[in-house]
C-alpha cells in the first residue's frame, strides 16, 4: 500500500465516525421530517399512511399552503425574528466589554473568569430558567422595588414574570456565554503592536477600536452571533416557563404541532421554514459583513 | 541645534533599572543609533520617545518642548516597530492612508499622496496588495511609508531589519540611508547588531545595562572605544588586562597575565597602579614566522590554535607563550597563497604601542 493510500484510509478512519452519527442522527431524521412535511396528518395524530387506501402514495403540498395562507405563522415568525435579534444584539453589547477584559487579564484571573463565564453550564438549564421566576416574581425583591418606584410616582404596578421583559432577559442571560467565548477566543489572539502602531499615526482610543480591535475581530463576532442567533430563534423553553399568552414564539407553535396538537406534518413545515430561514439570515449576515469588511479594508471605510 | 533633547532620563521596573540617568542630546537630520545587547534599555528609551512609557525622572524635549504631556497619538513623532506591525484587515493603500486619515487630511487630498511616497519606497502598484502577499522587504517599505507619509520631524527605529536574511538587509540598510538623507528628517535607530549601526549612522550611542557608555560617530567609536565594554561589543577586540605599571611620555605598559608586559600609547595618561586593559584590534595584530618580524613595540611569541577562513581575510586564533588567547585578522590579498599559516605553526605576534588603545578596565 502506497502511503498516499494509507494517509486517506487514516483520514477516513479519523473522520468516519463523526460522519456515521451525522448521517445517521441528523441527515436521516432531517431527511424523514422533509417527507413528513409532504404527508397528511394522521386521524388520531402522527400520520396518514405513506401509500393510502386507494393504493396512491399520499404525498400533497397542504400543509405548505395552510402555512402560506394564514398569516398568524408569518407574524410568530416574524416576532421570532426580532426577539432572536434582539438577543444577538444585547448579547454583542454586553459580552463585547467583558472579552476584551478577559483576553486583556494576566493569565491566572483569566482563567478564573473564563471559569465563571462557563460556570452557569454546570447547573441544569431548565434548572436556571426556573431560578428566574424566583428573581422576576411578585414578592422578589426587584419586583418589589419597581413597583414601590413606580406607586410613588401613582402608577400601577406591573408583572415582570410571564411577559416579553422576561423571556428577553432569560433570553439574553442564556445565550450570553455562547458570545462571549468565540469573542474572547479572538481577542485574545490580537496583537499589542498593532494598536500601539495606531496609536502613534496618531489614532485616539475610538479610533483605535474601530478601526482596529472591531474589524480585526469580526470572525469571533459572527461566530458568537449565530451561535446565539440560531438557537434563540428556536427555543421554545423560555417563553414557555416564563412568557405570558401572547409571548410564544415559532419554537412554542412546533412543539405544540408535534406533542398537543400531534400534526407532524404542519410541525414539519415549521421546521423547516424555521431552518431555511435561520441559514438564509446567516449567510445575508455573512455576505453584508464581507463587503463591509471589504469595504474597510480598501481603506474607504 | 539640538531636534531632540533626552535630559536624565531614568525609567525603573520594580528593582530593574532598565534606563539610568540618561543624557543625550539629538541634532536635527542626524540619523542617530542606539545600540547595545539585548536587555541595556534601547528599547525602553524608544518607547519614551514614542510616548507609550513614561519616564520615571528626567525630561525629553522636541525642538525644546517636553513631550511628557503628550500622549503617542499626539506626538509628532513616528514609530517603525521590529515586526512592522502593518493592519492585517487593510490593503498598502489603507496602511499608508490610515495616519493621513488621523490627520484628518482632506479625502481628496489623500490618494494623491499615498501614491507619491509609495513611489518613494518603490512600491507603486502594490497598492492594493494585503501585508500577507507582500515580502518581508516589501512589507517594511510600506511600514515606513506608512510612518513618513505625514512628514514627521522625527522617525523612530526599533530594529527594523531584524526579521530581514542578510542579503536583504544589507540593501534596505542602503536604502535607508538614502531615504534619510533624501527626506533630512532625525532617525533614531535601535539595534544590536553592531555593524548594522557602523554602517547606517552619523552617531551611536552605546548603552548598557541602562547607561550609555559612549558616543560618538561610528568610526572613533570603533577606533577610540573608551570602555572596555564598548571596545569589546563593537568588532572583536583582544582584552588585555592588568594593571598599569609604568607611564612615561605618554605611553603606559601595562603588565599581562599570561602574556608580559604590554605598551600602548595613552590618549589619557592612566594613574600608576590603576586596573587597565589594553583594546587591540585583530587587524592590528601582525604574524610572522619567529625571527622575522620587524621591529615593534611589543613582540610575543605564540602558536597558531585554529583559524577561520573567510575569503577576503582569514580570523587566526593564536596562544601566546604564556598561554594568552589573541586574535589576529589577515588580509588575504597580501598573499599569492589561500592562508600564511597552518594549525601548530610557531609565529611572532607583533604590534606598534599606538596600535592599541587603552581603556578603563571598569567593570560595574
Amino acid at each position: 500500500m502506497t502511503r498516499r493510500h494509507s494517509g486517506r484510509w487514516g483520514k477516513w478512519l479519523v473522520a468516519g465516525p463523526p460522519l456515521v452519527y451525522l448521517f445517521v442522527f441528523f441527515a436521516i431524521p432531517a431527511l424523514i421530517m422533509v417527507v413528513a412535511s409532504f404527508r397528511t396528518p394522521g386521524d388520531f395524530g402522527g400520520l396518514a399512511p405513506l401509500v393510502g387506501a386507494d393504493g396512491e402514495i399520499d404525498l400533497n403540498l397542504e400543509s405548505y399552503t395552510r402555512f402560506f395562507e394564514d398569516a398568524l405563522y408569518a407574524q410568530i415568525f416574524v416576532k421570532s425574528f426580532w426577539y432572536a435579534l434582539a438577543t444577538t444584539l444585547i448579547c454583542l453589547v454586553l459580552a463585547y466589554p467583558l472579552a476584551t477584559l478577559i483576553a486583556n487579564s494576566e493569565r491566572r484571573r483569566r482563567d478564573l473568569l473564563l471559569l465563571l463565564v462557563i460556570l452557569p453550564f454546570w447547573s441544569n438549564f431548565l434548572i436556571r430558567i426556573y431560578a428566574w421566576m424566583i428573581i422576576l416574581g411578585p414578592n422578589a425583591a426587584l419586583a418589589r422595588t419597581l413597583n414601590g418606584v413606580l406607586g410613588a410616582f401613582g402608577q400601577e404596578p406591573v408583572s415582570l414574570l410571564f411577559s416579553a421583559f422576561a423571556v428577553l432577559v432569560c433570553l439574553v442571560y442564556v445565550h450570553l456565554p455562547f458570545m462571549v467565548l468565540p469573542l474572547y477566543a479572538n481577542l485574545e489572539k490580537h496583537d499589542q503592536a498593532l494598536l500601539d502602531a495606531a496609536q502613534d499615526l496618531g489614532a485616539n482610543g475610538w479610533q483605535r477600536f474601530w478601526r482596529i480591535t472591531f474589524p480585526l475581530s469580526l470572525p469571533g463576532v459572527y461566530a458568537g452571533s449565530a451561535l446565539v442567533f440560531i438557537p434563540a430563534f428556536g427555543i421554545f423553553a423560555i417563553p414557555d416557563i416564563l412568557g405570558g399568552p401572547d409571548d410564544s414564539l415559532i419554537g412554542n407553535v412546533i412543539k405544540q404541532q408535534f406533542l398537543e396538537t400531534r400534526d407532524w406534518p404542519f410541525g414539519s413545515v415549521l421546521s423547516i421554514v424555521l431552518t431555511a430561514s435561520a441559514l438564509a439570515f446567516a449567510a445575508l449576515a455573512a455576505w453584508v459583513g464581507r463587503r463591509g469588511v471589504g469595504r474597510l479594508a480598501a481603506g474607504d471605510a | 541645534m539640538a531636534h531632540l533633547e533626552i535630559v536624565d532620563v531614568t525609567r525603573r521596573f520594580g528593582d530593574f533599572l532598565a534606563v539610568d540617568r540618561v543624557t543625550l542630546s539629538i541634532a536635527v537630520g542626524e540619523f542617530f543609533t542606539l545600540l547595545g545587547p539585548s536587555g541595556c534599555g534601547k528599547t525602553t528609551l524608544l518607547r519614551m520617545i514614542a510616548g507609550f512609557d513614561q519616564p520615571d525622572g528626567g525630561r525629553i524635549l522636541l525642538d525644546g518642548k517636553d513631550l511628557a504631556d503628550l500622549p503617542p497619538e499626539e506626538r509628532p513623532v513616528r514609530t517603525v516597530f521590529q515586526s512592522y506591525a502593518l493592519f492585517p484587515h487593510m490593503t498598502v493603500q489603507g496602511n499608508v492612508a490610515f495616519p493621513l486619515k488621523m490627520a484628518k487630511t482632506p479625502p481628496a487630498e489623500i490618494p494623491a499622496k499615498v501614491a507619491q511616497m509609495l513611489e518613494g519606497v518603490r512600491l507603486s502598484g502594490f497598492a492594493g496588495r494585503f501585508p500577507h502577499e507582500l515580502s518581508g522587504g516589501q512589507r517594511q517599505r510600506v511600514a515606513i511609508a506608512r510612518a513618513l507619509v505625514t512628514h514627521p520631524t522625527l522617525l523612530l527605529l526599533d530594529e527594523p531589519l531584524a526579521a530581514l536574511d542578510a542579503k536583504l538587509r544589507e540593501e534596505m540598510q542602503i536604502e535607508l540611508i538614502n531615504l534619510q538623507r533624501d527626506v533630512g528628517i532625525t532617525f533614531v535607530y535601535v539595534t544590536h547588531d553592531q555593524t548594522e549601526a557602523l554602517a547606517l549612522s552619523h552617531r551611536i550611542a552605546v548603552m548598557n545595562k541602562g547607561r550609555v557608555e559612549q558616543v560618538d560617530e561610528p568610526d572613533r567609536l570603533y577606533s577610540f572605544p573608551r570602555t572596555r565594554f564598548v571596545a569589546d561589543f563593537i568588532g572583536t577586540c583582544n582584552l588585555l588586562a592588568g594593571p598599569v605599571t609604568d607611564t612615561t611620555d605618554g605611553v603606559a605598559t601595562i603588565a599581562v597575565s599570561n602574556l608580559g608586559p604590554v605598551v600602548v600609547a595613552a590618549g589619557v595618561a592612566p594613574a600608576q597602579g590603576a586596573a587597565g586593559a589594553v583594546a587591540l584590534r585583530p587587524e592590528k595584530v601582525r604574524l610572522a614566522a619567529p625571527g622575522t618580524a620587524a621591529a615593534a613595540a611589543n613582540r610575543f611569541a605564540g602558536t597558531i590554535t585554529g583559524f577561520l577562513y573567510q575569503g577576503d581575510v582569514t580570523m587566526y586564533m593564536v596562544r601566546a607563550a604564556q598561554g594568552h588567547p589573541m586574535e589576529a585578522l589577515l588580509a588575504n590579498s597580501a598573499s599569492g597563497l589561500a592562508k600564511f599559516f597552518e594549525v601548530g605553526d610557531a609565529v611572532e605576534m607583533s604590534w606598534p604601542a599606538d596600535a592599541g588603545h587603552y581603556v578603563e578596565d571598569e567593570t560595574r
